[in-house]
């Protein structure tokens, strides 16, 4: 089992957000999570990359079978978790091209390996540029910086294939696409797609999930994971809303 | 709401002083000039108990020991102290105990001012304290607001009726040895308004004060004192007017504010002092010294500020933010007309952790008038993950008129944030353009333009007190030359 | 006697100095310029030093610095292999390189040149000599003697420095390196003064550094005027990077013509206690000036940037951004104060002061000032304070980049906002590895001039500008 979240309790300031989540990612899985905003989706997104800002109050995270507890944010990037951000922050005097070439080699460090030569580098920044079909120059830019929304997300997509992550948690990385680029975002996901990785795709509409097909769909509503099924789930979703999952929680 | 808004910066940017009426009523003076017997007589006019005339000579020789401050970006003519009376008051004969009692030219006065002494015909849910010079002539709704518990009453009757809670808090906000005005305040204060509010309560009206001054050569000392008992809330309103007079007066208050544990005091001003003629003859001198102190965690004090009169200004309301996660704002409209000066803005002082401030300044001159934004932020370094956001922006309406922006920021430790943005700005010829190609008047596109370049402070104000400052702006001309 | 061993600066000891030595110092002066030189003085007796009690002066007390005692010296020392100081210049950059040690002019072969495009380039003293009709012209209309205590004791004793003059519709080929090193023995007190005239219609690069050699104590007060004819482009850098027991002050008097432009890079890498007195006229309309400064500082390092810049003609652009970062005990001040006078129609100013703080020891004052008396005006001002923004750092560590790395890379692109702005390649790459250096904590004054600390062919490794090699 890749990744298994048991009975995680999480909060900021006192305030709890997450209250009680079960989920548990196979490799070669993908895991599909929707609900209404505000749920605690990002949060948990959050959560399991490390972020400090976030109080874990009980429960734990497994990842390859290890407690996360104690691990850093970077390490457990450099372990292979990836957080595709539902907003992209601007880093502005910071080249996408020297951050990565800086996360890359951090990352081959902690693995024992030797920096990649600045010519091997450059040849894998042009292969996964492809990858995206992202063409302008992009790179030679300010991390974010200036970009519009979906380039953004694109950028996500296209740093995610650099760093080649065992499991990748997407946040909302479809919303704000036009119909090409999701159609961009989702063939590379679906390239990147291997036995022995896993996605977790955080999204509010099915239409994305046409492209990147689910093998499990989870509703997440106050903190908690309160039904799963299979992809045809979203589609009910997609017709009938929440309403009927909240009348059922009430019931 | 808005609209009633926009009404009143159009008057106070367009319009002449509509206050400067003079009232005639029998009065009652201290001798001219400033000295231990001046307090004296004072002290012994109000009967007040032995510490207060203590404080206050104690308040009056430190005052002798000071200079006025130089620093302030204003041009002041040398005020001789000698000829001013620091103390006038309406005479009565005895206690008043129902508004009849009232002198009818004074409650006159108060209603062409459209503010109505008279409960029954009132707006509903404001309690007024109105001080005419030196002295509160009335204060309504006490009986309403004692059932809560909540004292709210003229300063004078406060030293009376509550001395011990006057003796804790009267200077420990504002110590006399605070600035050369303070200190001639806690030697002749006159009178003012006292308001408590126990723990628990919020008080369930606003309340307000109107100050006026009237007579010819005197001074206004008075003194404002708040406390807010842990959990309590009020909202406080305080309006100013004085008649047109050629000479200048000096005007010297001190408020005071404790905010304990949770709670909330929201003080708004509408300032409309006599500004002076068109060549800068006569107005107001005004030096106020007003200060809260959040003392409790989670504790808010909020400075909402009106300033449109006035010929000086000098006037930095501030919050001491010694609670943990207390909260301190300033919200200020400058109007400057003429050659009236103004230098005023604020002090956060942050001392406590992940204490927040949030000051907008919006400073409007126009003629011959200089404005000054001149603000201090300060982050101790106990004051972790503080937060201070400030604005300050200036407009200057004519080519002969200053703007000027003094900020002091200081930071004394690393998770803290403080941001300081400051714009200088006229009205843009495409922004008048626009309105005019829609058939809108210059002078009203202008209106327009400045009503919504003060719009995120004018909707800070209180409703009922937007209403009451509207009444204030709306008084005929003709009617107001006495 | 001309050298004052070791005792504390102080008014009376100056006054002292002054007087017996009066002879001395006006011996090169014209009629002219010996009556300023005693208004100067006059002045200074009247001023003395700054103290805490003034505005501008109340955040930094020179009261301590003062007192260490120090070596004055009336004559230049002649211990030193001047060879080193031209060991400074930067690598692949063609300079014409001019030095100065312990406020001395120093040459290679003579004192002052004229170069065959007519430019003149060398020591005051000399160029008071030479060319006194120059001097006159130009010498003490820009520095304020009346209001500085400082700039008038500067007046009344200067002696020697930099001259540097470009002809009208001259421009010089090469950049000129203006090297002002402190290496003596003992301490040292020290007043050079420099002028700078670019013609109308003229241009001029010129980089100015201030290093120390040793650790030893030094109080530098330096005046600097510098004139920008009409049309005239002058490029300046002022590069700062002395040891933690220097006392700078340093007051650069710009004065600029119509149409004149100028771009000013200030960058405070070390020093025990700084002060810039930036003092700008416009005194012509549509001039152009951008001053940006970034100031590193760590240790009990004292930094305190003031910039008055005068609109006093209509049309003039003025944009101010400085930026800190503080480690430790550092303090920062930045004071700002942008006049737009009644008939300065069509001013853009626009002042910025950005800090990170590292540490709840560090220090920052800000004060941004904007004092205006006219509408047709487009003025800002912004200043913020606090630390790297977490967001970003969360960021980076989740595309596994340290924290330590993360921290790097932030400040490093917080101060390239700067660096960015250098228009000479070699000098911007150079200082690039001197800001990674100084971030790391590796920069250092050294035996050797600090500019040679860092050699082109071992670039600092953090990171690796990849957008070049792209290129
Ligand atoms: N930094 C924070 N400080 C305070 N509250 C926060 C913070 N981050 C999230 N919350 C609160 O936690 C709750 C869950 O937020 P979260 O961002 O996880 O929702 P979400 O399910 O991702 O919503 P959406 O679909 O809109 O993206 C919300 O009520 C939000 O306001
Ligand atoms: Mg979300």
């Amino acid at each position: 089992m890749l990744l298994q979240i048991k009975n995680l309790h999480a909060g900021i300031n006192g305030k709890e957000i997450l209250r009680g989540v079960n989920l548990e990612v196979n490799k070669g899985e993908v895991h599909a999570i929707m609900g209404p905003n505000g749920t605690g989706k990002s949060t948990l997104a959050s959560v399991i990359a490390g972020r400090e800002v976030f109080d874990v109050t009980a429960g734990e995270i497994l990842y390859k079978g290890k407690n996360l507890e104690a691990l850093s944010i970077e390490d457990r990037a450099r372990e292979g978790i990836f957080l595709g951000f539902q907003y992209p922050v601007e880093i502005p005097g910071v080249s996408i091209t020297n951050f990565l070439r800086t996360a890359v080699n951090e990352i081959r460090k902690f693995k024992g390996l030797d920096p990649l030569p600045g010519g091997d580098f450059l040849r894998l920044m042009e292969e996964k540029k492809r990858l995206v079909e992202i063409t302008s120059n992009l790179t030679n830019r300010s991390v974010n910086e200036g970009f519009s929304g979906g380039e953004k997300k694109k950028n996500e997509i296209f740093q995610m294939a650099m760093l080649e992550p065992m499991l990748a948690i997407l946040d909302e990385t479809d919303s704000g696409l036009d119909i090409d680029a999701l159609r961009i975002v989702a063939n590379g996901v679906n390239k990147l797609r291997r036995p022995d990785n896993a996605f977790v795709v955080i999204t509010h509409y099915q239409r994305l999930l046409d492209y990147i097909v689910p093998d499990f769909v989870h509703v997440l509503f106050e903190g908690k994971i309160v039904k799963s099924g299979s992809k045809e789930l979203a589609i009910e979703l997609e017709e009938k809303g929440y309403d009927w999952i909240k009348k059922e929680q009430e019931a | 709401m808005e609209s009633e808004a926009n009404k009143i910066l159009d008057e106070v940017t367009q319009g002449d002083y509509k206050y400067g009426f003079f009232t005639d009523i029998d009065m009652e003076y201290a001798p001219t000039g400033l000295s231990e017997d001046t307090i004296r007589y004072i002290s012994n006019k109000k009967n007040e108990p032995e510490f207060l005339l203590e404080f206050r000579l104690k308040a009056y020789r430190h005052w002798l020991t000071m200079a006025m401050p130089k620093w302030a970006h204003l041009d002041i003519e040398p005020i001789n102290f000698q000829d001013i009376i620091f103390y006038a008051a309406p005479k009565r004969k005895r206690e008043l105990s129902s508004l009849d009692e009232v002198d009818p030219e004074l409650l006159a006065t108060f209603t062409k001012l459209g503010i109505s002494l008279d409960e029954q015909k009132k707006l509903s849910g404001v309690a007024v304290d109105a001080v005419i010079d030196s002295v509160s002539v009335k204060t309504t709704f006490s009986d309403t607001l004692s059932k809560h518990g909540i004292i709210f009453c003229s300063f004078s009757e406060a030293v009376q009726n509550h001395p011990d809670l006057v003796k804790q808090y009267m200077g420990s906000v504002v110590p006399y040895t605070d600035n050369y005005f303070a200190a001639l305040n806690s030697a002749v204060f006159s009178d003012g308004s006292f308001c408590f509010i126990p723990k628990g309560v919020r008080c369930p009206m606003e309340l307000s004060t109107y100050f006026r001054i009237n007579a010819a050569n005197t001074g206004q000392f008075e003194r404002t004192l708040i406390v807010a008992e842990e959990g309590a809330y009020v909202s406080y309103m305080e309006g100013c007017t004085a008649p047109q007079r050629d000479e200048n007066q000096l005007h010297a208050a001190i408020v005071e504010i404790v905010a304990m544990k949770d709670a909330e005091v929201k003080y708004s001003t509408v300032q409309n002092w006599y500004p002076g003629d068109k060549n800068g003859l006569g107005g107001i001198y005004n030096f106020v010294t007003k200060r809260g102190i959040c003392k409790g965690s989670n504790s808010k004090i909020s400075w909402t500020q009106v300033e449109t009169g006035s010929a000086i200004t000098w006037k930095y309301p501030s919050c001491i933010l010694m609670g943990d996660n207390s909260v301190g704002e300033f919200y200020s409209v400058a109007v400057t007309n003429h050659h009236q000066q103004a230098d005023t803005g604020t002090k956060m002082i942050h001392l406590g952790k992940n204490t927040r401030s949030t000051i907008i300044s919006k400073g409007i001159s126009a003629g011959k008038s200089n404005n000054s934004y001149r603000g201090q932020v300060r982050i101790s370094k106990n004051a972790v993950n503080s937060r201070n956001y400030s604005q300050c922006d200036s407009l200057l309406l004519g080519s002969r008129c200053g703007a000027h922006t003094w900020p002091y920021i200081q930071v004394d430790n690393k998770s803290s944030i403080v941001e300081h943005e400051a714009t200088t700005s006229k009205i843009s010829e495409d922004q008048l353009f626009y309105c005019q190609q829609r058939g809108i008047s210059a002078e009203s596109a202008i209106g327009l333009i400045v009503n919504g370049y003060a719009k995120e402070v004018l909707k800070q104000l209180p409703m009922e007190f937007a209403v009451e400052a509207q009444k204030l702006l709306s008084i005929s001309l003709e009617g107001s030359v006495g | 006697m001309q050298t004052e061993h070791n005792e504390i600066i102080s008014k009376a000891r100056l006054i002292g100095l002054f007087e017996k030595n009066r002879k001395l110092l006006v011996r090169n002066d014209t009629k002219f310029l010996a009556v300023k030189r005693d208004k100067a003085f006059a002045s200074f007796v009247e001023l003395g030093f700054p103290d805490t009690s003034l505005e501008s002066w109340s955040l930094t007390d020179l009261e301590e610095c003062l007192a260490r005692g120090y070596d004055y010296h009336l004559h230049p020392m002649k211990e030193m292999d001047i060879q080193k100081v031209f060991r400074c210049n930067i690598p692949h950059l063609d300079t014409a390189v001019i030095g100065q040690l312990n406020g001395w002019y120093v040459s290679k072969d003579v004192p002052l040149m004229k170069l065959g495009n007519g430019i003149i380039m060398g020591s005051l003293a000399e160029a008071r000599k030479t060319y006194p009709q120059l001097i006159e012209k130009y010498y003490g209309t820009m520095a304020d003697d009346m209001a500085e205590g400082l700039t008038a004791l500067n007046t009344a004793f200067a002696q020697d420095g930099v001259f540097i003059y470009v002809p009208d519709h001259v421009k010089s080929p090469r950049p000129v390196q203006l090297i002002n090193v402190i290496h003596h023995g003992e301490n040292l007190f020290l007043q050079p003064r420099n002028l700078i005239v670019v013609g109308a219609n003229a241009k001029l690069s010129l980089v100015h550094c201030d290093d120390s050699y040793n650790h030893q104590a030094s109080f530098s007060n330096i005046v600097t005027e510098v004139h920008v004819g009409a049309h005239g482009v002058l490029d300046h850098y002022k590069l700062q990077n002395l040891n933690n027991e220097s006392t700078l002050v340093s007051s650069v008097y710009f004065r600029l013509e119509e149409a004149a432009n100028l771009e000013s890079h200030y960058i405070s890498l070390n020093g025990g206690m700084l002060r810039n007195n930036i003092r700008l006229l416009f005194n012509g309309p549509h001039g152009n000036a951008n001053i940006y400064g970034i100031y590193l500082m760590d240790g009990r390092q004292h930094v305190d940037n003031q910039v008055f810049v005068d609109h006093a003609h209509p049309g003039c652009t003025s944009h101010e951004m400085f930026k800190g970062i503080l480690d430790e005990h550092a303090h920062a001040i930045f004071n700002g104060h942008v006049l737009v006078r009644r008939d300065a129609v069509k001013t853009d100013a626009r002042q910025t002061n950005k800090n990170i703080l590292l540490t709840d020891t560090a220090r920052v004052n800000s004060k941004p000032f904007l004092e205006i008396y006219n509408d047709d005006v487009k003025c800002s001002h912004g200043s913020t304070t606090g630390q790297l923004d977490t967001e970003s750092m969360f960021y980076m560590r989740q595309r596994g980049i340290g924290e330590d790395t993360a921290r790097m890379l932030l400040m490093f692109a917080f101060a390239d906002e700067i660096v960015s702005k250098i228009a000479i390649p070699q000098l911007r790459q150079r200082i690039e590895d001197m800001v990674k250096k100084r971030l790391q904590g590796e920069l250092q004054i050294c035996e050797q001039c600090v500019l040679h600390c860092s050699s082109p062919e071992h670039p600092v490794e953090f990171q690796i500008d990849m957008s070049k090699i792209l290129a």
